[in-house]
């Protein structure tokens, strides 16, 4: 009989759910999609480099194609002449998919009610996490993560059909 | 800053209907909207004012005239800036565009277009610059209701 084969110690086998596992697996992979568009990017710089430093939550690679990634940061304010652009970044990307509001202009409109800004995005995406503040302290970015992390590990993850 | 050169510029504007006056240190000119022209070529080829930096408008909802259109131009050579203002009617809301003399009118003139709806005369090209096709009104008039959205992508349930 082969070495290899052979039964030699404990931890042969691991039993686990299916949406635990992959659960699991998915929420230490999250790569973001920044769509920055005001002042909150910097507060995406900081949380994103070293100081906070995002990796260590596995959501440290931005991808720069909505088609590679999993989380959909908006960060700054949403204007009415930008949404159609927002939304079509959000279509492009494949299932499964996260969007995280990144402070209150992409949450409510914030301070701004106008001609111009849209008052929320979750008037034309869904949106998973909301994240407050004017702009957000790198904290608050890593408990929206953090609870981001949770609701994908206590969620169903379908990779057949609905059932499995 | 050349106080003398603004000295010589108020003399030699006063007339034809302006009235230039020195407001916190800066030569203001109210004229009629006819000599806009004229004084801006003046300003440009007999006193150096080689940059146009802006132009806005003013809106005053209980006047006749309403609005305000205000240009400001600077001289690189002197130094000084010197601002100009002329009046519309809410009926009648037309100025000459500065497009002959300065070319980056092209694109305020739109700006102003687009928030006050000011129209320039001679400035064939007045489409949405900062708005998009599509948009009613002039977000910037004080009639302009604050919560009035003009959305493009439908509102999910």
């Amino acid at each position: 009989m082969n070495q290899v084969h052979e039964k030699s110690s404990a931890f042969e086998y691991l039993t686990t759910r299916k949406d635990d596992l992959v659960g699991w697996a998915r929420k230490f992979s999250i790569f973001p999609y920044p769509f920055v568009t005001a002042c909150c990017a910097m507060e995406f710089m900081s949380v994103s480099s070293t100081m906070y430093d995002t990796d260590r939550f596995g959501a440290a690679l931005p991808r720069f194609s909505p088609r590679q990634s999993d989380l959909l940061m908006v960060v700054g304010t949403i204007t009415h002449k930008q949404a159609p652009i927002l939304k079509k970044v959000y279509e492009q990307m494949c299932e499964p998919k996260w969007v995280m509001a990144f402070g209150v202009c992409a949450t409510s409109g914030g301070f701004y009610q106008n001609y111009a800004a849209l008052q929320g995005i979750d008037k034309i995406i869904p949106v998973d996490v909301y994240i407050p503040g004017c702009p957000p302290r790198p904290e608050s970015v890593i408990d929206g993560i953090m609870q981001l992390q949770d609701k994908i590990a206590n969620a169903s993850h379908p990779i057949i059909n609905e059932k499995f | 800053m050349d106080q003398g050169l603004l000295e010589r510029l108020r003399e030699r504007l006063d007339g034809d209907g302006r009235e230039p006056v020195f407001a916190h240190g800066l030569l203001v000119v109210q004229l009629p909207r006819e000599a806009l022209l004229d004084t801006v070529k003046l300003l440009k080829d007999a006193f150096g004012f080689d940059l146009f930096l802006d132009v806005t408008a003013i809106d005053w909802p209980q006047r006749e005239p309403r609005f305000d259109v205000v240009y400001h131009f600077y001289s690189t050579r002197d130094h000084v800036r010197v601002r100009l203002k002329t009046t519309v009617t809410m009926a009648d809301p037309v100025v000459d565009s500065l497009l002959d003399h300065y070319g980056s009118a092209h694109f305020m003139e739109r700006e102003c277009h687009d928030m006050f709806g000011i129209v320039f005369r001679g400035n064939a090209d007045l489409r949405p610059i900062l708005l998009y096709e599509g948009f009613e009104g002039h977000p910037l008039r004080k009639d302009y209701p604050k919560e009035r959205e003009q959305p493009l992508v439908r509102y999910r349930e």
